[in-house]
């Protein structure tokens, strides 16, 4: 597997248990010396042995961008998921070591931005952590809404609110509390920028709500990883490589070109950075798209297709690798 | 006057489109002279309401009153005329730092009027992609010369004569964002002395 970033040799250095269902862990670079530096916002994805299956998540960096110490990432555990973050919560310990690929960002501040105004819903505040350390350094200017489940579940609420007072302003969703979103956009000073990390239903809410109140597109920024779906096993043909690869239930296509040998380059694993855009040869059946990178054109002109989280059903799909 | 088709030129030439009510918080329309014609337009296609949230800053140029009274009777929020650039200047900047985002910045006119106002706009924040602008009226161009710096208004021949430095220049198409003007190049550099014949470009 030689298609994503450089690689990293990190031993884990703590494992933390924050709430219920999220763990903390730290990353020092295996035979000392210092980690690459990032800017906020950036991701890793950590390499995970968990028999003979490999697996890589991108997780965000949360730790302050200027520490070449250490990273600190924060996994949500996932009972209804592949496996990726039950294995970092169940086989991850203290001091052992690991692969984690070189930072990518891919959710960056635009520092021609007057004002950062952030957005996080659940885990999504992992990313605006190393920002906030990054604007805080630079003397930015930001804020925070953050909207969590309950208080037990608010990831480093309270921490954030006493590091940044007067800047964090934190919503429970169960006493009701909800972001005043057309009341918050509507005073935003000119120069202002939005940032969005949560899930994919707050995502698209802050998109539309922005736009119907006029925000220039350029100021409006989000991430949202997917996590690849699974489905119907199915086959695909490699033209380059020449090889036929079976494409398991609870497989990405990503994971099956790579388990066969096939150099397939990606960043993100989450169908938003565009790397693994593939094209495709010849095909009978159905795309199952579920990228937010290609565009519907494309999705119905079944020329391409996105590995790292689209699937194939029907008779013959073959693929440009 | 109705509208120039610019011939196809180097990527830092500046190119217009035509103005569009979108959604916003507020409306921001700078033009001048034939810019209003523009705003105009644009008002045809839309009801009583946008007007309300609107502030329009027309400088008539040459135009006199031919629309002043026109863009006026628009019922603007807002309606300031002034009797050139450098007059509305402070009050362009002053709304600009009064609004919020969300607000729709519109610039219609000479391409000396977009050029500097956009400039203010990008200062203040806005991103150059989320500014409309259409040209109108006079494609006379707002010139830098590249050896002493000075600006020179309404140039319509190539060459000029700079109107500080006095040396004749001829008429590029780059542009600078910043200070908002094509660049003027020394014509006889080579060969001083050698100036050719003025053509009459622009109107
Ligand atoms: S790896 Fe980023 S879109 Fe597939």
């Amino acid at each position: 597997m030689s298609a994503g970033t450089a690689k990293l040799n990190v031993t884990v250095a703590e494992v933390k248990p924050i709430n219920d269902l999220v763990t903390r862990f730290k990353f020092v670079r295996t035979g000392g010396g210092g980690l690459p530096t990032f800017s906020g916002g950036a991701h890793t994805v950590v390499e995970m042995q968990d028999g003979d299956i490999t697996r890589l998540n991108a997780y965000s960096l949360m730790s302050n961008p200027a520490d070449r110490g250490a990273y600190t990432i924060s996994v949500r555990r996932d009972d209804q998921g592949r496996g990726g973050s039950k294995f970092m919560h169940s086989k991850v310990k203290e001091g052992m070591e690991m692969v984690i690929s070189n930072p990518v960002n891919l959710f960056s501040l635009d520092l021609r931005a007057k004002k950062h105004l952030m957005l996080a819903g659940g885990i999504g505040i992992t990313p605006f952590m190393a920002q906030m350390h990054q604007l805080a350094m630079m003397g930015g200017r930001f804020e925070l809404h953050y909207s969590v489940r309950t208080a037990s579940l608010g990831t480093y609420a309270k921490e954030l609110t006493e590091r940044y007072p007067g800047k964090v302003h934190v919503y429970h969703d169960d006493q009701k509390e909800a972001i005043d979103l057309p009341a918050l956009l509507a005073n935003q000073p000119l120069g202002t920028h939005v940032y969005v990390c949560g899930p994919k239903g707050m995502i698209n809410w802050v998109h539309g709500t922005a736009s119907e109140m006029g925000w220039p597109r350029e100021a409006v920024h989000s991430e949202e990883f997917l996590a690849p779906a699974s489905g119907k096993p199915f086959e695909v043909k490699c033209a380059v490589s020449n090889k036929v690869v079976q494409v398991g239930e609870h497989q990405s296509l990503l994971e099956a070109l790579e388990a066969a040998g096939i150099d397939a380059p990606y960043l993100c694993r989450g169908g938003a950075c565009g790397q693994c855009e593939t094209n495709v040869i010849g095909y009978d059946g159905k795309f199952l798209h579920h990228d937010h990178w290609l565009t519907d054109e494309q999705k119905a002109g079944g020329k391409h297709i996105m590995p790292c989280v689209s699937r194939f059903e029907g008779k013959t799909l073959v693929l440009d690798r | 006057m109705s509208k120039t088709e610019f011939p196809p030129s180097i990527k830092s030439r500046p190119v217009y489109g035509e103005l569009e009510a979108r959604p916003g918080g507020g409306h921001l329309m700078i033009a001048d002279a034939e810019g209003a014609e523009a705003i105009l337009d644009l008002a045809k296609t839309v009801d009583k309401d946008f007007w309300a949230k609107a502030h329009i800053i027309y400088i008539p140029k040459k135009t006199g009153t031919k629309y002043s009274s026109q863009l006026e009777a628009l019922g603007a929020g807002q309606y300031y005329c002034g009797p050139s650039y450098e007059a509305a200047q402070s009050r362009i900047r002053r709304a600009l730092q009064d609004c919020h985002m969300g607000t729709q910045v519109y610039l219609t006119g000479t391409e000396s009027l977009m050029g500097q106002a956009m400039y203010e706009a990008t200062s203040a924040g806005i991103p150059h992609t989320a500014i409309q602008t259409e040209h109108r009226g006079s494609t006379a161009r707002r010139m830098q010369c590249v050896h002493c710096k000075g600006i020179t208004e309404d140039v319509t021949t190539d060459p000029f004569e700079c109107s500080h430095c006095g040396l004749s220049l001829f008429v590029r198409d780059h542009y600078s964002r910043r200070i908002a003007a094509f660049q003027g190049v020394r014509v006889d550099a080579e060969d001083p002395g050698n100036i050719p014949e003025k053509v009459e470009l622009f109107k």
